[in-house]
């Protein structure tokens, strides 16, 4: 694998808006949900970009779009400047190999049928030529040692393992196609903390090592933090604001974005038991019908009119980063 | 510690597999006093969620308890029969689970739930339990509760069915509340809204309760003490504050250690190598020893006895000592 | 609670097959049983006892089992109205029978398969067109059906197999469609996708295998209930040619002799009562023992 150029964008959102069409009954169409409304965001090669929300914020959709498994209804999807929509369906294919996808729940993302080496040498079965096909043994042996399984394991079927080697598997088999940018969904959020601590070591390994970069989607902030670079901040569908991890966790400015991060337990919370936490009243609203305005004025305690005529746009508003709010902390 | 609710000594529960008894607790003991949170924390397959259905009379299946002795406010609780249990479920002791929604029926109504619990131990009439249930669902932050109390439960988001769980739990003033995984089905803000409302009924009703997590996070900010398990064990008790200041089980530290924090500045963690062990063929000595760093002979050898360190405070290792002081000089 | 399993949890070799074999409760093994002497004696019968439908024997007319024929063999299970052997005529029975039945259930299933497997994978409207095919032409009684096509192509083994097999897709189809549903959304046919699999890949390697053991299980009990079907056409004159025996037409022919000489329906009715419900044992038998991993 070629030593990226850090710094050259390999991933572009521009306005991405994925539908989900909603049938109630036979042939009655239950209209629209914009799961994803208008996200812009960039992933450069050789970086970590987080991508933080609740569910049912999009972030899934939006990992489901890049990699191809849902259209966009508009916007872009581009990779290394191509547009993922207009590109024939042959190159698509060969491209599918730059842009792979871990799965939160690796009890499912495996085929059960398949041991680990035909998990593995699948994808070079795909993508004829990648591998020859003397040197698949070598290179089965060669990606389980790089994810921290050993030779014998390949004969083995995926039920026989633990969640965090079934883990290592899935992402053995998302290297085996040399990938430019790996899409994680989750990918360490069904996992126990001490095996989630693993699995994040190894992440940044493979980075070090291949310089592949990460689009980290986690409803986790502290996971976020710790290895990301950058960090997104979703709710409802859009981007509310982002920035370098240390700008957003040192001064987040959206009140989402302070709500999240008030909200988040951690190991210290004990010292202080009286803190001033931001607890959000009610839920999120339906992404079916969204409020008016700013998406996040019904949960916001600065909600003022202007947030219910005025959609506030993702731009820098006397902060070091983009903000989607009328009246955001300074930083 | 005023009265003590609960008094658990060596409870252990066994499964049957085909491939012999699973031990999944071994010799577990502790106690919860009135007024008092204890978090049972630890990773899937510890034993803390089956302790904590032992406690409620809800034995899984396929599983049996091999010894020990559960007393719920000095009455002990260990053979009661099912008709026994039923009416000290609700109202001495109740519980709430990590999936509200497949643990309220779908077919009733959600007032109709809550009120049944007045009907069914309070024999109280359908008007008296109805008005009942609409203060409790205010009481546990259901907004314009009077309307939604003829909804189903489907109806409801997580947060909101959860907060109906709470509702039915506490319906009868029991003493002991436990909760299972209560918010972990839950998004992070709402999970913020439940821990709030759990703390502000423990206080006003000075209740014991028992919350099972696997978030170091979570019991840091609900619990007053706290309780590791590993492997069918408790490996470490203690206040919180004593726990997560200065860990006196190898694997507590370990677990402190493996969650990211943001002082660690995007350092690699340190994780805890290996897998848990098989608790069909558990190691010989100390459960934990193959993955300890400070494991030496004695540990392959001796299973550790809890070693206590100062009042209700005791760690299940040889070497407690030197893993406290080993935190406190940073060297481990 | 998740133990983690460090042994490999496959049991292969002839042994344990055995051993579940044994561990079957006794009507599994009377069904096995059952199944196995009619398939053989319908395979090797008729080399050993032939059967010719030009033959008659006036001299052995209508008698009763276990009587002796003028050429001094036994005739066990009795003779019919011109002096043919019952048992001869059951053994043959047996082979057009099997041989309608197997094809069809592979006709039908195949195109079953295919249909299936296309309208739940792609589903839109590749899906819309098959499955309401597929419902109009199970509002139509299929015996009716069958005995429409039956009637227009005319009597011959191979009409006989089309017109069952036109019956019988749907079925098939419907039960492949149910699985290849269950598994297309599934997160490890979604990981083939994003891998760059091509449909052909997916439909072959993922969706295919999980739609087998369903499949297998319909296939069974549509065995025994081809044979009924086939049994009704010959009954009415509109199954296999007269040349042909058909335990439907012998039963047709015994009709006009229930007084008199009752064996002539009888055995080959007992037959084809017990082989097609030996087959639907074996197919709750089928359901019952799939082994969970082949589901996934």
């Amino acid at each position: 694998m070629s030593t990226p150029v850090m710094d050259e964008p390999i991933l572009e959102l521009d306005d991405l808006v994925t539908s989900y069409r909603l049938t109630r009954g036979i042939g009655r169409s239950g209209g629209e949900v914009r799961a994803v409304a208008g996200v812009s965001l960039t992933v450069r090669a050789g970086e970590t970009v987080g991508l933080v929300g609740e569910s049912g914020c999009g972030k899934s959709t939006v990992a489901r779009t890049i990699v191809g498994l849902v259209r966009p209804s508009s916007g872009r999807v581009l990779f290394e400047g191509r547009d993922l929509s207009t590109l024939p369906a042959q190159e698509m294919r060969l491209l599918r190999q730059d842009i792979q996808l871990i799965f939160q729940d690796p009890y499912a993302s495996l085929n059960p049928r398949m041991t680990v080496a035909a998990l593995l040498k699948e994808p070079w079965r795909i993508h004829r030529g990648l591998v020859p096909r003397e040197r698949w043994d070598e290179e089965v042996r060669s990606l389980l040692d790089r994810v921290g399984l050993r030779a014998e394991h390949a004969d083995r079927y995926p039920h026989q393992f633990s969640g965090g080697q079934r883990q290592r598997i899935a992402i053995a088999r998302a290297l085996a196609v040399r990938p430019r940018l790996i899409v994680c969904d989750e990918s360490v959020s069904a996992l126990d903390v001490s095996v989630r601590a693993q699995i994040l070591n190894l992440l940044k390994d493979l980075q070090r090592d291949l310089g592949v970069a990460y689009l980290f989607i986690s409803h986790d902030l502290g996971v976020v933090r710790h290895i990301c670079d950058r960090v997104a901040v979703m709710y409802l569908g859009k981007i509310v604001e982002v920035g370098s991890k240390d700008s957003v966790y040192r001064h987040p400015s959206h009140p989402y974005t302070q709500a999240l991060l008030s909200a988040a337990p951690s190991l210290d919370d004990w010292r202080d038991d009286e803190r001033r936490e931001i607890v959000l009243g009610g839920d999120v609203p339906s992404p079916l019908s969204p409020p008016s305005g700013c998406r996040f004025r019904t949960r916001c305690w600065q909600a003022q009119d202007r947030c219910r005529e005025e959609e506030p746009a993702l731009i820098e508003r006397d902060t070091d980063h983009p903000v989607a709010c009328h009246f955001p902390a300074p930083s | 510690m005023t009265g003590v609710l609960l008094q658990v000594d060596d409870l252990a529960v066994e499964f049957d597999t085909p491939k012999g008894p699973l031990r999944a607790v071994r010799g577990v003991s502790f106690q919860v006093g009135e007024g008092e949170t204890l978090a049972i924390v630890g990773e899937s397959g510890s034993g803390k969620s089956v302790t904590a259905h032992t406690l409620m009379g809800l034995v899984p299946l396929r599983a049996r308890i091999v010894s020990g002795r559960v007393t719920i406010e000095g009455r002990d609780v260990t053979g009661l029969s099912d008709k026994e249990w039923r009416e000290l479920r609700g109202e001495r002791i109740a519980m709430i689970f990590q999936d509200p929604l497949s643990a309220l029926n779908p077919s009733l109504t959600v007032g109709y739930q809550i009120a049944e619990m007045f009907r069914r131990h309070r024999r109280l009439g359908r008007k008296e339990s109805r008005r009942l249930a609409v203060g409790l669902m205010e009481q546990v932050g259901i907004p314009d509760a009077e309307r939604r109390l003829d909804d189903h439960p489907h109806r409801f988001s997580g947060g909101m069915r959860q907060r109906v769980m709470i509702a039915i739990a506490l319906a009868l003033d029991p003493r002991l509340l436990i909760a299972d995984e209560p918010t972990t089905a839950l998004d992070v803000t709402v999970q913020a809204q439940i821990l709030r409302l759990l703390r502000q009924r423990q206080r006003a009703d000075r209740l014991g309760m028992i919350i099972i997590s696997h978030d170091l996070g979570v019991v840091a900010r609900a619990a007053d003490r706290v309780a590791v398990m590993y492997a069918g064990r408790i490996v470490e008790t203690g206040t919180v504050a004593e726990v997560y200041e200065r860990p006196a089980h190898p694997y507590t530290l370990g677990l402190m250690r493996a969650v990211p924090t943001p002082r660690d500045g995007g350092a690699p963690l340190e994780a805890i190598d290996g897998q848990p062990p098989d608790l069909l063929a558990p190691p010989d000595g100390c459960a934990f020893h193959p993955r300890c760093p400070f494991a030496r002979d004695k540990c392959r050898e001796v299973d550790p006895e809890q070693h206590e360190l100062g009042p209700r405070r005791a760690s299940a290792c040889h070497f407690a000592e030197e893993v406290m002081t080993g935190v406190h000089t940073g060297h481990g | 609670m998740t133990a983690v399993r460090t042994t490999p949890g496959r049991s292969g070799g002839p042994a344990p097959v055995l051993r579940r074999l044994a561990a079957l409760p006794l009507r599994a093994h009377l069904a096995i049983g059952t199944v196995l002497v009619f398939a053989v004696a319908g395979l090797l019968g008729p080399l050993i006892k032939p059967y010719d439908s030009a033959r008659t024997s006036p001299p052995d007319r209508l008698l009763p089992p276990g009587a002796r024929l003028s050429d001094g063999a036994v005739a066990w299970l009795g003779t019919d109205q011109v002096g043919q052997d019952i048992l001869a005529e059951v053994l043959a029975g047996m082979r057009t029978s099997l041989t309608v039945a197997l094809v069809t259930v592979l006709v039908g299933g195949s195109v079953g398969l295919f249909l299936g497997l296309v309208a739940g994978y792609f589903g839109g409207w590749a899906d819309g067109i098959i499955s309401r095919v597929g419902d109009i032409q199970l509002a139509f009684p299929s015996l009716l059906l069958a005995i429409l096509l039956a009637g227009v192509l005319g009597p011959s083994m191979v009409n006989v197999i089309i017109a069952l097999a036109v019956t019988r897709w749907v079925i098939f189809a419907r039960v492949v469609r149910g699985s290849a549903i269950a598994v297309r959304d599934r997160e490890f046919v979604d990981s083939a996708r994003v891998m760059g699999a091509s449909h052909g890949r997916i439909l072959l390697h993922y969706i295919l295998p999980s739609c087998l053991p369903p499949l297998l299980v319909a296939a069974t009990v549509q065995v025994g209930l081809t044979m009924v079907a086939e049994a009704s056409l010959s009954f009415l004159g509109l199954g296999v040619p007269s040349s042909q025996a058909s335990w439907g037409s012998t039963i047709a022919e015994g009709r006009d002799y229930l007084a008199s000489a009752w064996w002539i329906a009888a055995v080959p009715g007992a037959a084809l009562a017990l082989v097609v419900v030996s087959i639907g044992i074996l197919g709750d038998l089928l359901r019952d023992t799939s082994d969970p991993m082949t589901e996934l």
